[in-house]
Protein backbone atom coordinates (compact mmCIF):
# COMPACT_ATOMS: atom_id res chain seq x y z
CA UNK A 1 0.00 0.00 0.00
CA UNK A 2 0.97 3.39 -0.30
CA UNK A 3 1.66 6.09 2.63
CA UNK A 4 1.32 9.15 2.50
CA UNK A 5 2.91 11.26 5.34
CA UNK A 6 4.71 14.70 6.59
CA UNK A 7 8.16 14.24 8.23
CA UNK A 8 10.08 16.62 9.92
CA UNK A 9 7.62 19.37 7.71
CA UNK A 10 8.23 17.47 4.00
CA UNK A 11 5.82 15.89 2.64
CA UNK A 12 6.86 12.49 1.53
CA UNK A 13 5.22 9.15 0.47
CA UNK A 14 6.42 5.26 0.46
CA UNK A 15 5.04 2.87 -1.84
CA UNK A 16 4.93 -1.20 -1.36
CA UNK A 17 4.99 -0.80 2.29
CA UNK A 18 3.70 -3.75 3.79
CA UNK A 19 0.44 -4.00 5.83
CA UNK A 20 2.08 -4.81 9.24
CA UNK A 21 4.88 -2.85 8.67
CA UNK A 22 5.62 -0.21 11.34
CA UNK A 23 6.74 3.43 11.33
CA UNK A 24 9.93 2.68 12.65
CA UNK A 25 10.76 0.48 9.84
CA UNK A 26 8.54 2.80 7.47
CA UNK A 27 11.09 5.44 8.57
CA UNK A 28 14.70 3.97 8.81
CA UNK A 29 14.38 2.06 5.44
CA UNK A 30 11.81 3.69 3.29
CA UNK A 31 12.49 7.04 4.34
CA UNK A 32 16.16 7.16 4.68
CA UNK A 33 15.75 8.39 8.23
CA UNK A 34 18.02 6.05 10.29
CA UNK A 35 18.35 8.36 13.40
CA UNK A 36 15.53 6.71 15.26
CA UNK A 37 16.98 3.44 16.11
CA UNK A 38 15.67 -0.17 16.57
CA UNK A 39 16.62 -2.12 19.18
CA UNK A 40 13.89 -3.91 20.92
CA UNK A 41 10.83 -3.64 18.41
CA UNK A 42 8.11 -4.14 21.86
CA UNK A 43 8.08 -0.85 23.28
CA UNK A 44 10.34 -1.52 26.11
CA UNK A 45 13.88 0.68 25.22
CA UNK A 46 12.39 3.78 23.94
CA UNK A 47 15.22 4.16 21.13
CA UNK A 48 12.65 4.45 18.34
CA UNK A 49 11.07 7.51 20.18
CA UNK A 50 9.46 9.73 17.15
CA UNK A 51 6.65 12.73 17.59
CA UNK A 52 3.41 11.83 16.10
CA UNK A 53 1.03 14.57 15.87
CA UNK A 54 2.85 16.13 18.37
CA UNK A 55 3.06 13.44 21.10
CA UNK A 56 6.13 11.45 21.84
CA UNK A 57 5.21 7.60 20.95
CA UNK A 58 7.46 4.17 19.89
CA UNK A 59 7.57 4.35 16.37
CA UNK A 60 8.01 0.07 16.58
CA UNK A 61 4.34 0.14 17.60
CA UNK A 62 2.77 2.30 15.18
CA UNK A 63 1.65 0.75 12.43
CA UNK A 64 2.71 2.63 9.47
CA UNK A 65 -0.54 2.78 7.89
CA UNK A 66 -1.86 4.23 11.31
CA UNK A 67 0.94 7.40 10.13
CA UNK A 68 -1.15 8.38 6.87
CA UNK A 69 -1.65 11.66 6.74
CA UNK A 70 -0.03 12.52 9.93
CA UNK A 71 2.87 14.72 11.07
CA UNK A 72 5.62 13.20 12.23
CA UNK A 73 8.86 14.68 13.69
CA UNK A 74 11.91 12.26 14.24
CA UNK A 75 15.33 13.01 15.66
CA UNK A 76 16.30 14.51 12.51
CA UNK A 77 13.94 17.22 12.34
CA UNK A 78 14.19 18.46 16.26
CA UNK A 79 16.91 21.56 14.50
CA UNK A 80 14.92 22.25 11.87
CA UNK A 81 11.47 22.52 13.49
CA UNK A 82 12.76 24.93 16.75
CA UNK A 83 14.18 27.11 13.35
CA UNK A 84 18.07 26.26 13.64
CA UNK A 85 19.91 25.92 10.29
CA UNK A 86 21.08 23.18 8.33
CA UNK A 87 23.43 21.37 10.53
CA UNK A 88 22.89 23.09 13.95
CA UNK A 89 21.81 21.64 17.25
CA UNK A 90 19.19 22.10 19.40
CA UNK A 91 19.90 22.88 23.02
CA UNK A 92 19.11 19.63 24.25
CA UNK A 93 21.66 17.62 21.86
CA UNK A 94 24.49 20.21 22.69
CA UNK A 95 23.58 19.58 26.17
CA UNK A 96 23.95 15.70 25.94
CA UNK A 97 27.25 16.49 24.25
CA UNK A 98 28.46 18.38 26.64
CA UNK A 99 27.74 16.56 29.96
CA UNK A 100 29.03 13.32 28.52
CA UNK A 101 25.59 12.02 27.96
CA UNK A 102 26.46 9.89 25.03
CA UNK A 103 28.37 7.19 24.96
CA UNK A 104 27.14 4.12 22.49
CA UNK A 105 24.84 6.72 21.51
CA UNK A 106 22.39 4.07 20.65
CA UNK A 107 20.06 5.49 23.02
CA UNK A 108 20.53 8.57 22.36
CA UNK A 109 17.82 10.00 19.57
CA UNK A 110 15.44 8.32 21.77
CA UNK A 111 16.38 10.58 24.66
CA UNK A 112 16.81 13.06 22.96
CA UNK A 113 13.31 13.20 21.43
CA UNK A 114 11.81 12.32 25.44
CA UNK A 115 13.69 15.29 26.68
CA UNK A 116 13.02 17.77 23.91
CA UNK A 117 9.23 17.04 24.78
CA UNK A 118 9.86 17.53 28.26
CA UNK A 119 11.46 21.08 28.23
CA UNK A 120 8.47 21.96 26.11
CA UNK A 121 6.07 21.01 28.21
CA UNK A 122 7.98 22.26 31.45
CA UNK A 123 10.77 24.34 31.03
CA UNK A 124 11.51 23.91 34.74
CA UNK A 125 11.11 20.41 35.47
CA UNK A 126 12.04 19.19 38.92
CA UNK A 127 14.26 15.49 39.32
CA UNK A 128 10.99 13.86 39.62
CA UNK A 129 9.85 14.69 36.55
CA UNK A 130 13.38 14.67 34.16
CA UNK A 131 13.17 11.02 35.84
CA UNK A 132 8.95 9.76 34.72
CA UNK A 133 9.66 11.62 31.25
CA UNK A 134 12.25 9.47 30.48
CA UNK A 135 11.54 6.27 32.56
CA UNK A 136 10.45 4.56 29.16
CA UNK A 137 14.15 5.03 27.51
CA UNK A 138 16.48 2.18 28.15
CA UNK A 139 20.49 3.08 28.29
CA UNK A 140 22.78 0.43 28.46
CA UNK A 141 26.19 2.62 28.78
CA UNK A 142 25.89 5.49 30.90
CA UNK A 143 23.94 4.48 34.24
CA UNK A 144 21.58 7.85 33.51
CA UNK A 145 23.69 10.24 35.85
CA UNK A 146 24.83 11.83 32.94
CA UNK A 147 21.97 11.76 30.76
CA UNK A 148 19.92 14.04 34.01
CA UNK A 149 22.92 16.39 34.05
CA UNK A 150 22.25 16.89 30.64
CA UNK A 151 18.41 17.12 30.62
CA UNK A 152 19.28 19.95 33.72
CA UNK A 153 21.60 21.49 31.81
CA UNK A 154 19.14 22.17 28.90
CA UNK A 155 16.45 23.06 30.95
CA UNK A 156 18.93 25.71 32.73
CA UNK A 157 20.29 27.16 29.26
CA UNK A 158 17.22 27.68 27.80
CA UNK A 159 14.24 27.72 30.97
CA UNK A 160 13.35 30.33 33.07
CA UNK A 161 16.08 28.45 35.75
CA UNK A 162 18.58 31.29 33.93
CA UNK A 163 17.50 34.01 36.26
CA UNK A 164 18.69 31.65 39.81
CA UNK A 165 21.31 32.77 41.60
CA UNK B 1 -2.70 -8.41 4.73
CA UNK B 2 -5.21 -5.96 4.20
CA UNK B 3 -5.18 -2.66 6.02
CA UNK B 4 -8.57 -1.45 6.90
CA UNK B 5 -9.01 2.10 7.39
CA UNK B 6 -12.55 2.61 8.33
CA UNK B 7 -13.29 7.18 8.58
CA UNK B 8 -16.31 6.28 10.86
CA UNK B 9 -17.94 4.69 13.63
CA UNK B 10 -20.74 2.61 10.85
CA UNK B 11 -18.04 1.74 8.17
CA UNK B 12 -15.94 0.22 11.24
CA UNK B 13 -18.54 -2.20 12.24
CA UNK B 14 -18.91 -2.79 8.63
CA UNK B 15 -15.88 -3.99 8.32
CA UNK B 16 -15.59 -5.88 11.43
CA UNK B 17 -19.05 -7.56 9.99
CA UNK B 18 -17.83 -8.39 6.67
CA UNK B 19 -14.30 -9.95 8.13
CA UNK B 20 -14.66 -10.98 11.89
CA UNK B 21 -10.96 -11.86 11.99
CA UNK B 22 -10.10 -8.74 11.48
CA UNK B 23 -7.61 -7.66 14.32
CA UNK B 24 -8.89 -4.25 15.62
CA UNK B 25 -6.25 -1.69 16.10
CA UNK B 26 -6.19 0.94 18.54
CA UNK B 27 -2.96 1.93 19.96
CA UNK B 28 -0.92 -0.55 19.00
CA UNK B 29 1.04 -1.18 21.80
CA UNK B 30 0.01 -5.02 22.06
CA UNK B 31 -0.73 -5.66 18.82
CA UNK B 32 1.94 -4.52 17.11
CA UNK B 33 4.93 -6.52 19.44
CA UNK B 34 2.56 -9.27 18.55
CA UNK B 35 3.17 -8.44 14.45
CA UNK B 36 6.57 -7.32 14.87
CA UNK B 37 7.72 -10.55 16.51
CA UNK B 38 5.26 -12.76 13.99
CA UNK B 39 3.19 -14.28 16.45
CA UNK B 40 0.26 -12.57 14.89
CA UNK B 41 -0.49 -12.81 11.03
CA UNK B 42 -3.88 -11.34 10.73
CA UNK B 43 -5.44 -11.61 7.31
CA UNK B 44 -6.89 -8.12 8.37
CA UNK B 45 -5.68 -5.31 10.72
CA UNK B 46 -8.55 -2.72 11.03
CA UNK B 47 -7.08 0.76 12.22
CA UNK B 48 -9.59 2.73 14.18
CA UNK B 49 -7.29 5.46 14.58
CA UNK B 50 -9.70 7.34 12.14
CA UNK B 51 -13.09 6.92 14.18
CA UNK B 52 -13.07 10.10 15.99
CA UNK B 53 -15.68 8.96 18.31
CA UNK B 54 -13.01 6.24 20.06
CA UNK B 55 -11.27 9.30 20.84
CA UNK B 56 -13.59 11.28 22.92
CA UNK B 57 -15.52 10.82 26.56
CA UNK B 58 -18.43 12.47 27.40
CA UNK B 59 -20.53 12.67 30.74
CA UNK B 60 -23.58 10.75 30.81
CA UNK B 61 -25.44 11.47 34.39
CA UNK B 62 -23.49 9.54 36.90
CA UNK B 63 -21.73 7.44 34.50
CA UNK B 64 -18.42 8.87 32.50
CA UNK B 65 -18.90 7.49 28.74
CA UNK B 66 -14.94 6.76 27.94
CA UNK B 67 -14.31 6.38 24.33
CA UNK B 68 -12.13 2.70 23.41
CA UNK B 69 -9.36 4.22 22.18
CA UNK B 70 -8.97 7.23 24.37
CA UNK B 71 -5.39 7.29 25.66
CA UNK B 72 -4.09 6.65 29.26
CA UNK B 73 -2.62 10.02 29.00
CA UNK B 74 -5.80 11.86 28.79
CA UNK B 75 -7.32 9.72 31.48
CA UNK B 76 -4.86 10.72 33.39
CA UNK B 77 -4.71 14.44 32.54
CA UNK B 78 -8.47 14.81 32.27
CA UNK B 79 -10.30 12.36 33.82
CA UNK B 80 -8.72 11.88 37.12
CA UNK B 81 -11.54 13.68 39.28
CA UNK B 82 -14.62 11.58 38.24
CA UNK B 83 -12.41 8.06 37.99
CA UNK B 84 -9.80 8.64 40.21
CA UNK B 85 -9.35 4.76 40.37
CA UNK B 86 -8.35 4.58 36.83
CA UNK B 87 -6.18 7.45 36.61
CA UNK B 88 -4.16 6.03 39.29
CA UNK B 89 -4.13 2.44 37.43
CA UNK B 90 -3.27 4.33 34.14
CA UNK B 91 0.02 6.21 35.50
CA UNK B 92 1.79 2.92 36.31
CA UNK B 93 0.90 1.54 32.63
CA UNK B 94 4.33 0.87 30.81
CA UNK B 95 6.01 4.53 30.09
CA UNK B 96 5.11 8.17 28.87
CA UNK B 97 5.54 6.81 25.34
CA UNK B 98 3.16 3.82 26.05
CA UNK B 99 0.38 5.79 28.05
CA UNK B 100 0.17 8.24 24.93
CA UNK B 101 -1.03 5.15 22.71
CA UNK B 102 -2.52 2.94 25.22
CA UNK B 103 -5.78 2.69 25.45
CA UNK B 104 -8.39 1.31 27.96
CA UNK B 105 -10.40 0.10 25.12
CA UNK B 106 -6.75 -1.97 23.72
CA UNK B 107 -6.56 -3.11 27.65
CA UNK B 108 -9.93 -4.61 27.40
CA UNK B 109 -9.60 -6.15 24.04
CA UNK B 110 -6.27 -7.77 25.44
CA UNK B 111 -8.36 -9.43 28.18
CA UNK B 112 -4.76 -10.01 29.91
CA UNK B 113 -5.17 -10.34 33.80
CA UNK B 114 -2.44 -8.13 34.47
CA UNK B 115 -3.98 -5.48 32.64
CA UNK B 116 -4.12 -2.66 34.99
CA UNK B 117 -7.28 -0.61 33.82
CA UNK B 118 -9.42 -3.99 34.92
CA UNK B 119 -8.83 -3.62 38.58
CA UNK B 120 -10.42 -0.26 38.49
CA UNK B 121 -13.18 -0.90 36.74
CA UNK B 122 -14.04 -3.42 38.19
CA UNK B 123 -13.86 -1.24 41.88
CA UNK B 124 -15.86 1.92 40.34
CA UNK B 125 -18.28 -0.20 38.81
CA UNK B 126 -18.43 -0.63 34.46
CA UNK B 127 -19.97 -1.62 31.85
CA UNK B 128 -18.53 -2.32 28.57
CA UNK B 129 -20.30 -1.01 25.56
CA UNK B 130 -20.06 -3.69 22.91
CA UNK B 131 -21.23 -3.17 19.39
CA UNK B 132 -22.07 -4.69 15.82
CA UNK B 133 -24.27 -3.82 13.28
CA UNK B 134 -26.71 -5.86 14.80
CA UNK B 135 -26.87 -3.74 17.64
CA UNK B 136 -25.35 -2.54 21.10
CA UNK B 137 -25.25 -4.20 23.98
CA UNK B 138 -23.73 -3.19 27.40
CA UNK B 139 -21.61 -6.21 29.21
CA UNK B 140 -20.99 -5.84 33.17
CA UNK B 141 -17.14 -5.73 33.26
CA UNK B 142 -17.18 -8.55 35.31
CA UNK B 143 -18.35 -10.82 32.77
CA UNK B 144 -16.48 -9.35 30.39
CA UNK B 145 -13.73 -11.11 31.42
CA UNK B 146 -14.25 -14.89 30.19
CA UNK B 147 -10.95 -16.43 30.39
CA UNK B 148 -7.24 -15.82 30.40
CA UNK B 149 -6.54 -13.19 27.29
CA UNK B 150 -10.09 -14.38 26.62
CA UNK B 151 -13.28 -11.73 26.47
CA UNK B 152 -17.43 -11.79 25.61
CA UNK B 153 -16.63 -10.20 22.63
CA UNK B 154 -18.75 -11.77 19.37
CA UNK B 155 -16.64 -11.92 16.37
CA UNK B 156 -18.73 -8.78 14.83
CA UNK B 157 -18.17 -6.89 17.61
CA UNK B 158 -16.20 -3.85 18.68
CA UNK B 159 -16.00 -1.88 21.68
CA UNK B 160 -17.35 1.32 21.62
CA UNK B 161 -16.66 2.80 25.19
CA UNK B 162 -16.86 1.70 28.81
CA UNK B 163 -19.17 3.42 30.74
CA UNK B 164 -17.94 3.97 34.41
CA UNK B 165 -19.68 5.24 37.21
CA UNK B 166 -18.46 8.61 38.72
CA UNK B 167 -16.66 8.15 41.84
CA UNK B 168 -18.50 9.68 44.76
CA UNK B 169 -16.21 8.70 47.19
CA UNK B 170 -12.66 7.71 47.72
CA UNK B 171 -10.77 5.51 45.28
CA UNK B 172 -7.19 3.74 45.13
CA UNK B 173 -5.10 1.67 42.80
CA UNK B 174 -1.69 -0.26 44.23
CA UNK B 175 0.00 -2.63 41.85
CA UNK B 176 3.26 -4.97 42.71
CA UNK B 177 6.51 -4.99 41.06
CA UNK B 178 10.09 -4.81 40.23
CA UNK B 179 9.98 -1.16 39.44
CA UNK B 180 8.01 1.77 38.98
CA UNK B 181 8.00 2.37 35.11
CA UNK B 182 7.80 -0.29 32.47
CA UNK B 183 6.34 -3.26 34.93
CA UNK B 184 3.35 -6.16 34.10
CA UNK B 185 1.82 -6.21 37.67
CA UNK B 186 3.08 -9.16 39.74
CA UNK B 187 -0.27 -8.45 41.61
CA UNK B 188 -2.77 -5.20 41.92
CA UNK B 189 -5.37 -4.32 44.20
CA UNK B 190 -8.33 -1.63 43.30
CA UNK B 191 -10.30 -0.63 45.88
CA UNK B 192 -13.40 1.55 45.32
CA UNK B 193 -15.66 3.23 48.55
CA UNK B 194 -19.14 4.31 47.39
CA UNK B 195 -20.70 6.21 49.96
CA UNK B 196 -23.50 7.42 47.92
CA UNK B 197 -25.05 3.71 48.30
CA UNK B 198 -22.77 2.71 51.40
CA UNK B 199 -21.12 -0.17 49.56
CA UNK B 200 -17.06 -1.14 48.50
CA UNK B 201 -15.76 -2.70 45.94
CA UNK B 202 -12.80 -3.89 44.48
CA UNK B 203 -10.55 -5.60 41.95
CA UNK B 204 -7.94 -7.73 41.91
CA UNK B 205 -5.52 -7.92 39.00
CA UNK B 206 -2.63 -10.76 37.88
CA UNK B 207 -3.48 -13.15 41.20
CA UNK B 208 -6.27 -15.22 39.16
CA UNK B 209 -7.22 -16.57 35.46
CA UNK B 210 -9.17 -13.38 34.72
CA UNK B 211 -9.62 -10.12 36.72
CA UNK B 212 -11.93 -10.84 39.80
CA UNK B 213 -13.68 -8.90 42.57
CA UNK B 214 -12.92 -9.44 46.02
CA UNK B 215 -16.47 -10.28 46.70
CA UNK B 216 -16.50 -11.78 50.13
CA UNK B 217 -14.10 -9.04 51.18
CA UNK B 218 -16.38 -6.63 49.81
CA UNK B 219 -19.29 -7.82 51.86
CA UNK B 220 -17.76 -8.33 54.84
CA UNK B 221 -16.11 -4.47 54.96
CA UNK B 222 -19.80 -3.28 53.58
CA UNK B 223 -21.51 -4.73 56.19
CA UNK B 224 -18.61 -4.10 59.18
CA UNK B 225 -19.28 -0.27 57.83
CA UNK B 226 -22.74 -0.46 58.51
CA UNK B 227 -22.89 -2.00 61.47
CA UNK B 228 -20.63 0.30 63.40
CA UNK B 229 -22.08 3.50 62.00
CA UNK B 230 -18.45 4.13 60.73
CA UNK B 231 -19.88 5.93 57.52
CA UNK B 232 -21.76 8.36 59.88
CA UNK B 233 -18.64 8.67 62.29
CA UNK B 234 -15.84 8.11 59.88
CA UNK B 235 -14.02 6.97 62.79
CA UNK B 236 -10.89 5.23 62.32
CA UNK B 237 -11.52 1.28 61.10
CA UNK B 238 -11.05 -0.99 63.73
CA UNK B 239 -7.76 -3.35 62.71
CA UNK B 240 -9.58 -6.35 63.39
CA UNK B 241 -11.38 -5.11 60.03
CA UNK B 242 -8.87 -3.64 58.56
CA UNK B 243 -6.77 -7.39 58.91
CA UNK B 244 -9.98 -9.55 58.18
CA UNK B 245 -10.22 -7.75 54.78
CA UNK B 246 -6.71 -8.59 53.56
CA UNK B 247 -7.71 -12.26 54.33
CA UNK B 248 -10.67 -11.90 52.21
CA UNK B 249 -9.11 -10.80 50.06
CA UNK B 250 -6.27 -13.11 49.80
CA UNK B 251 -9.03 -16.01 49.46
CA UNK B 252 -10.55 -14.31 46.16
CA UNK B 253 -7.06 -15.35 44.48
CA UNK B 254 -7.12 -18.38 42.45
CA UNK B 255 -2.63 -17.15 41.14
CA UNK B 256 -0.37 -18.97 39.60
CA UNK B 257 3.94 -19.68 40.26
CA UNK B 258 5.31 -17.63 37.41
CA UNK B 259 8.75 -15.82 36.75
CA UNK B 260 7.35 -12.98 37.93
CA UNK B 261 6.09 -14.65 41.34
CA UNK B 262 4.96 -17.22 43.02
CA UNK B 263 1.54 -18.37 43.94
CA UNK B 264 2.23 -17.74 47.72
CA UNK B 265 3.57 -14.43 47.35
CA UNK B 266 0.66 -13.39 45.10
CA UNK B 267 -1.45 -14.13 47.64
CA UNK B 268 0.63 -12.68 50.84
CA UNK B 269 0.76 -9.52 48.60
CA UNK B 270 -2.24 -8.89 47.86
CA UNK B 271 -3.49 -9.33 51.48
CA UNK B 272 -1.13 -6.13 51.95
CA UNK B 273 -2.09 -4.29 49.05
CA UNK B 274 -5.64 -4.51 50.32
CA UNK B 275 -5.23 -3.60 53.91
CA UNK B 276 -3.28 -0.43 52.25
CA UNK B 277 -5.37 0.51 49.91
CA UNK B 278 -8.23 0.64 52.86
CA UNK B 279 -6.06 2.82 54.98
CA UNK B 280 -5.38 5.24 52.62
CA UNK B 281 -9.11 5.19 50.88
CA UNK B 282 -10.55 5.71 54.60
CA UNK B 283 -7.92 8.35 55.56
CA UNK B 284 -9.05 10.39 52.79
CA UNK B 285 -12.81 9.47 53.74
CA UNK B 286 -12.24 10.81 57.11
CA UNK B 287 -10.66 14.00 55.75
CA UNK B 288 -13.91 14.48 54.15
CA UNK B 289 -14.00 13.00 50.21
CA UNK B 290 -16.69 12.14 49.89
CA UNK B 291 -18.37 12.58 52.76
CA UNK B 292 -20.76 14.80 51.13
CA UNK B 293 -22.53 11.95 48.96
CA UNK B 294 -23.73 10.01 52.15
CA UNK B 295 -27.64 10.36 52.13
CA UNK B 296 -29.50 9.77 54.73
C1 LIG C 1 6.46 -1.60 26.82
C2 LIG C 1 5.04 -1.93 27.20
C3 LIG C 1 4.62 -1.77 28.51
C4 LIG C 1 3.31 -2.08 28.88
N1 LIG C 1 2.96 -1.90 30.17
C5 LIG C 1 1.69 -2.19 30.55
C6 LIG C 1 1.29 -1.99 31.90
O1 LIG C 1 2.07 -1.54 32.75
N2 LIG C 1 0.00 -2.29 32.23
C7 LIG C 1 -0.89 -2.76 31.30
O2 LIG C 1 -2.04 -3.01 31.66
N3 LIG C 1 -0.53 -2.96 30.02
C8 LIG C 1 0.73 -2.68 29.63
N4 LIG C 1 1.11 -2.89 28.32
C9 LIG C 1 0.15 -3.48 27.38
C10 LIG C 1 -0.68 -2.47 26.57
O3 LIG C 1 -0.04 -1.21 26.53
C11 LIG C 1 -2.07 -2.29 27.15
O4 LIG C 1 -2.76 -3.51 27.16
C12 LIG C 1 -2.91 -1.24 26.38
O5 LIG C 1 -4.04 -0.93 27.15
C13 LIG C 1 -3.33 -1.71 25.01
O6 LIG C 1 -4.04 -0.65 24.39
P1 LIG C 1 -3.85 -0.32 22.83
O7 LIG C 1 -4.82 0.76 22.50
O8 LIG C 1 -2.44 -0.07 22.50
O9 LIG C 1 -4.33 -1.72 22.21
P2 LIG C 1 -4.00 -2.46 20.84
O10 LIG C 1 -2.66 -3.04 20.85
O11 LIG C 1 -4.37 -1.60 19.69
O12 LIG C 1 -5.08 -3.62 20.98
C14 LIG C 1 -5.04 -4.56 22.04
C15 LIG C 1 -6.09 -5.64 21.83
O13 LIG C 1 -7.40 -5.10 21.90
C16 LIG C 1 -8.09 -5.25 20.68
N5 LIG C 1 -8.85 -4.00 20.51
C17 LIG C 1 -8.36 -2.73 20.53
N6 LIG C 1 -9.36 -1.84 20.42
C18 LIG C 1 -10.51 -2.55 20.34
C19 LIG C 1 -11.89 -2.19 20.20
N7 LIG C 1 -12.30 -0.90 20.16
N8 LIG C 1 -12.81 -3.19 20.15
C20 LIG C 1 -12.41 -4.50 20.22
N9 LIG C 1 -11.13 -4.89 20.34
C21 LIG C 1 -10.19 -3.92 20.40
C22 LIG C 1 -7.00 -5.50 19.64
O14 LIG C 1 -7.47 -6.21 18.54
C23 LIG C 1 -6.01 -6.31 20.46
O15 LIG C 1 -6.43 -7.64 20.57
C24 LIG C 1 2.40 -2.57 27.92
C25 LIG C 1 2.81 -2.70 26.59
C26 LIG C 1 4.12 -2.39 26.22
C27 LIG C 1 4.53 -2.53 24.80
S1 LIG D 1 12.63 -0.18 19.35
FE1 LIG D 1 10.79 0.81 19.83
S2 LIG D 1 10.83 0.87 21.96
FE2 LIG D 1 12.58 -0.32 21.52
S1 LIG E 1 24.89 5.51 25.44
FE1 LIG E 1 24.93 3.40 24.95
S2 LIG E 1 22.88 2.80 25.36
FE2 LIG E 1 22.92 4.80 26.09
Amino acid sequence: MRVNLTVNGRALHADDVWEGESLLYLLRERLGLPGSKNACEQGECGSCTVRLDGVPVCACLVAAGQAEGRDVVTVEGLAGRAGLPEGALTPVQQAFADAGAVQCGFCTPGLIVAADDLLRRDPDPSDADIREALAGNLCRCTGYEKILDAVRLAAARTGPGEDRP
Amino acid sequence: MDFLRPAGWPEALAAKARHPAAVPLAGGTDVMVEINFDHRRPEHLLDLGRVAELHTWETDGDHVRLGAAVPYAHVIDRLAAPLPGLALAARTVGSPQIRNRGSVGGNLGAASPAGDSHPALLAAGADVEAASVRGTRLIPVEEFYTGVKRNALAPDELIRAVRIRRATGPQQFAKVGTRNAMVIAVCSFALALHPHDRTVRTGVGSAAPTPVRARTAEDFLTAALAQDGLWETARPLPPSVVREFGQLAAGACRPIDDVRGTAAYRRHAVAVLARRTLGWAWDAYRAGEGREALCA
